[in-house]
């Protein structure tokens, strides 16, 4: 394996423009002159005309995102007396939103430009180095083929990378950013403007006003994530070994019964739990009908029976994944030591809490803590069953059942407090973080990767 | 001795099929409820008294609903989906295992922070990205959405490709082979169930996602997935009338799902348990 370590002797940059020939130092202000005047007219042009481009665009529009990036805007909407015509005729002011957005994406374009003209100035060096070698340069069709071989990376990375810079970073640092505002629903652009309050959303969120229901939330989200990953972990794996038992018969028929309902869509599954459990649904019904109980059970309208509810279902979502899952590991399970153990006269319940039991948590445990962050996140079961019912009077936009997750959801969309949506973002953020931060440096994979 | 295994089997029969009562109860109940001609969204009987097929025929001939119309848009989104995201993941998994290069420790290391993020915490800043380029209400912006969100799924793909021996692409390599050939002609042929695995998970997602779609598609009905198209059916408002068209939805959008799900089942199986899991 060829490792990239830096060359021996390899010049920093300021050596080179010392060294370098006239090219090359131009090279330091057009990007691409080595390139050109050494005959690599096509990768030389295509440098220069990206900083063309660059410059125009930071003429036109960037220096305006840039500026106006630290206030978010100074004109509000509203309606001003126009003189000249007598009248008063409305403004349309700056949109806070739209100013936010563009500037991140104006620094981002820079950082962009940045690593190219390194790119560039790596270009100039590898020429001089070649130059002074007396090696020829790579020509244009070297420098493609290379793309198919040593920088094969480059080829299947970049349309990639480029998505993710569009869809996921420079939406995830906009609303990063958010959290540091006063965008909220008396701050909606373009009407009104919004501006950087520092640190004030947070402190909110911790001990202001809406520490009331930040707490009660997060407590509930982390009971909530134990209790769906320990009860569906738990009773998947003994599922599994309920069907791969030695003699029981049609293993395939049962296991395909359990992954049906995995793979029936859920807002399918779960919009039907949550009529299969409504007050008049079937489930009461027949309940009333065998004259078990006289007053429909309030499964999804009572605070505590909708938590033990919506944990009832996700197990009916969730155990079959563990089964199918636990499935592939127990067939692969060395059998020599339940062997030894069935000699020595151990019981069923024994050799799983002993042998099975531990070997396969040792193989699931990184998939455990991995299960418990989804289940942080586990939009879904709460959305579509109960969509955070029932309601609390004295929370904010949140209902009893609502996890961290159904919450920015909800403040982001019915409440449009953006800024308290983003803050409970990074707050989810961190809790995963550390979480898989401790799943992380106990994986194996970890250590063979020696990160 | 017998009797005894006898009967320890048959406490096992009953149990599995005890809960495969529960299981399969809810989808027994949605497929009979679909076929129910008595209105209404709740009866307080488990069998319908009537049996029609009006329901369905309703679904696929409504035009305030137009179920075809959705089911097509799902489909196209999905195959589109499909074949980008698995393009994708595969080429990133396969460069964060296989390729050595100066960004890659650092690159798997951003990329597990930014899945750390809820997903959609930044869904109002794509849908305005979108808006920006003027793609909002189209399915392109979906399937936009979908594949660029599949360069960071890729850790279970790389985990497949890390247990192929590195010997393999060293005496490739030794043979004059380029990365390139080495990808298309050694790694691809052998990693099968990596490649239906991530296909699989990538057609089954715009069928099950509603959230994004919900939020870029807006008020665009004919542009609905049947996702968020069945889950306008389920208002308060409507769902006395629509609920029986709902539940005939919900079947005609399992039932292709689930047997895709079971006859891909094995690979399923293989892309989780050699790619996630190691001991």
């Amino acid at each position: 394996m060829k490792l990239k370590s830096k060359s021996e002797g390899q010049l920093t940059f300021r050596e080179l423009f010392k060294k370098g020939d006239t090219p090359i130092k131009l090279s330091y202000i057009f990007m691409g002159t080595a390139n050109i005047l050494n005959g690599q007219i096509i990768k030389g042009v295509a440098f220069l005309a990206l900083q063309i481009g660059f410059v125009a665009w930071l003429v036109v529009n960037g220096f305006h995102a840039l500026s106006m990036l630290q206030s978010l805007g100074t004109k509000a909407q509203g309606w001003v007396m126009d003189e000249s015509l007598g009248i008063e005729v409305q403004q349309p002011g700056d949109n806070s939103m739209l100013l936010l957005l563009f500037g991140i994406a104006a620094i981002i374009l820079i950082l962009l430009f940045i690593f190219l003209y390194i790119v560039n100035l790596r270009s100039a060096r590898k020429i001089f180095a070649l130059k002074q070698a007396g090696q020829p340069l790579p020509t244009l069709k070297e420098d493609l083929n290379s793309l198919l071989n040593e920088k094969f990376y480059i080829t299947l990375m970049s349309i990639p990378l480029l998505g993710v810079l569009a869809f996921t970073i420079l939406p995830l640092l906009y609303m990063i950013s958010i959290a540091f505002t006063s965008y909220d629903h008396n701050h909606l652009p373009p009407k009104n403007l919004f501006h950087w309050v520092g640190f004030a959303n947070f402190s909110n969120v911790i001990t202001g006003d809406i520490a009331g229901t930040f707490f009660p939330v997060l407590t509930w989200t982390l009971i909530w994530a134990v209790l769906a990953t320990a009860t569906t972990f738990f009773f998947g794996i003994l599922l599994a070994l309920l069907i791969n038992e030695k003699g029981v018969k049609g293993k395939k028929v049962w296991r395909t019964i359990f992954v049906i309902t995995m793979a029936v869509p859920q807002f399918v599954s779960l919009l039907l739990m949550a009529n299969l459990f409504n007050g008049s649904g079937p489930v009461n019904a027949m309940l009333q009908n065998w004259g078990l109980i006289d007053q429909p059970i309030p499964f999804l309208t009572d605070a505590l029976l909708a938590k033990v509810t919506v944990i009832f279902v996700n197990m009916w979502v969730g155990i079959p994944v563990t089964m199918l899952v636990a499935t592939g590991i127990i067939t692969n399970l060395p059998t020599d030591q339940i062997e030894a153990a069935e000699i020595d006269g151990a019981n069923k319940f024994q050799i799983f809490r002993n042998i099975t039991f531990p070997q396969i948590l040792f193989v699931m445990a990184p998939s455990l803590i991995q299960q418990f962050i989804g289940n942080i996140n586990n939009f879904n079961v709460i959305f579509l069953l109960t969509g955070g019912q029932p309601a609390n009077s004295n929370f904010h936009s949140a209902g009893e059942t609502d996890l961290l997750v159904t919450w920015l959801y909800k403040l982001t969309v019915t409440a449009a407090d953006y800024n308290l949506a983003s803050v409970i973002g990074i707050i989810i953020f961190v809790l995963s973080a550390v979480f898989s931060l401790f799943a992380y440096t106990r994986s194996s994979s970890f250590k063979t990767e020696g990160a | 001795m017998k009797s005894k295994k006898r009967n320890h089997l048959g406490l096992h029969y009953t149990l599995l099929t005890i809960l495969s009562i529960v299981w399969i109860f809810p989808i027994v109940w949605i497929v009979l409820t679909s076929f129910r001609s008595e209105g209404g969204a709740f009866v307080t009987y488990f069998i319908p008294k009537q049996f029609t097929f009006e329901n369905y025929k309703m679904l696929l001939t409504s035009s305030t609903y137009p179920f075809v119309q959705w089911f097509l848009n799902t489909l196209f989104v999905a195959i589109c989906s499909c074949i980008l995201s698995t393009l994708i993941t595969i080429a990133m998994a396969y460069s964060l295992s296989r390729l050595r290069f100066r960004a890659r420790k650092p690159f798997l290391k951003l990329a597990l922070v930014l899945n750390m993020f809820p997903g959609f915490m930044s869904m109002i800043a794509v849908y305005y990205i979108l808006k920006a380029m003027n793609l909002t209400g189209s399915l392109l912006a979906l399937i936009l959405v979908y594949s660029s969100g599949a360069a960071l799924g890729f850790y279970i793909a790389k985990g497949f490709f890390d247990t192929i021996p590195m010997a393999l692409d060293e005496s490739a390599m030794i043979d004059g082979a380029s990365k390139f050939e080495i990808f298309t002609k050694i790694t691809l042929p052998l990693s099968k169930p990596i490649i239906v695995y991530t296909a699989l998970m990538a057609f089954m997602a715009p069928w099950m996602d509603f959230i994004f779609a919900k939020i870029i598609l807006g008020d665009n009905v004919n542009k609905y997935t049947v996702a968020i198209g069945l889950f306008t059916m389920q208002t308060k408002d409507k769902i006395d009338q629509y609920f029986m068209a709902f539940t005939a939805g919900c079947v005609l959008i399992a039932v292709p799902i689930t047997l895709l799900f079971i006859f891909m089942q094995k690979y399923y199986v293989e892309g989780i348990t050699s790619g996630s899991v190691k001991g």
